[in-house]
């Protein structure tokens, strides 16, 4: 495929703007975007929460969408005085089994290197504000191994279920440059 | 950029849920995107690439494609090759040297590295 794109790109048949635009379209459309639901059991279920923060790979594969590829899945969870940030600082690596496609941003080449030197002014530019006291830590994905986040449980969500959890949780926020939606947010 | 679905029905067998196309890996939407902007840059109409994309995926199951859905993008890619090359946008040659071009700059990339092409030991 990429001899195929590399010549329609030189001979101007296809433009990268352009197929970025479409493929950002149906970014969330693509892989099993199961990471909502895998959040939303951690919240409900201590025992699952346990699975999944000792070993992510073998917990999100309990729900079925078995990851294809060999790389391992490290689940690294928001506390009160840690938020956690993934970024690839090399290229693009993702956890698409569970997320669905990069958004264009996290592979553009200012928040793979501002990530790391200014987690603080990238989650600024995303609207998060986090206390001062507050640490953040940055995860490089590799090849090898891929980071996603377990966002805290919204407050006002007690006896929700996972259906209604998940609803709450987005993209972003399993990145970490978002936040959960809070409970009143219409959903 | 949403396609019309007038043109999506056009397209046979077309992995979709309720509100369009899904993909099942990211290479495939990089293929679909391919196959919409080449349309419409004018590389092909979308009635020629319907008609191109059914009779690739008829030929593929004659040969014995067990047809489960994983196998359609394939169908996509060998499709817009050949439309491309029948256009005369390229030649089968060109694009078979193009191919080795990307094999061996993969080969030649280290671990956890972004493969270009620029990395192929044979480029000028």
């Amino acid at each position: 495929m990429r001899a195929l794109e590399t010549v329609l790109l030189a001979k101007g048949y296809v433009d990268p703007a352009a197929l970025d635009l479409i493929v950002e379209t149906y970014e969330t459309k693509i892989g099993p975007r199961c990471g909502a639901q895998v959040v939303a059991k951690a919240w409900v279920d201590p025992a699952y929460r346990q699975r999944l923060l000792a070993d992510g790979t073998a917990a999100v594969a309990e729900l079925s969408f078995s990851g294809r590829q060999g790389e391992h899945l490290k689940v690294v969870e928001n506390t009160g005085q840690v938020h956690n940030l993934v970024v690839c600082t090399l290229c693009s690596c993702y956890p698409w089994p569970v997320l669905g496609l990069p958004p264009v941003w996290y592979k553009s080449a200012p928040y793979r290197s501002r990530a790391v030197i200014d987690p603080r002014g990238v989650l600024a530019d995303f609207g998060v504000t986090l206390p001062r006291d507050k640490t953040i830590r940055v995860w490089d994905s590799t090849a090898e191994m891929r980071y996603l986040v377990l966002p805290q449980r919204p407050a006002g969500t007690e006896g929700w279920s996972e259906e209604r959890l998940a609803e709450l949780v987005t993209r972003d926020s399993m990145i970490g440059t978002g936040l959960p939606h809070p409970a009143g947010a219409g959903a | 950029m949403t396609l019309p679905s007038d043109m999506l029905k056009l397209i046979p067998a077309l992995p979709c849920d309720v509100e369009g196309p899904v993909f099942r890996e990211p290479w495939e939407a990089q293929a679909f995107a391919l196959a919409v902007d080449a349309h419409a840059k004018g590389l092909f109409t979308w009635s020629e690439w319907a008609a191109a994309l059914s009779a690739q995926i008829k030929a593929a199951q004659l040969a014995g494609d067990p047809d489960t859905g994983e196998t359609y993008y394939q169908h996509w890619l060998a499709t817009l090759e050949g439309l491309t090359v029948s256009k005369g946008a390229t030649s089968l040659d060109q694009l078979k040297q193009v191919q080795s071009a990307w094999d061996r700059a993969a080969r030649a990339t280290p671990h956890g590295q972004p493969i270009v092409l620029e990395n192929d030991p044979l480029a000028s």
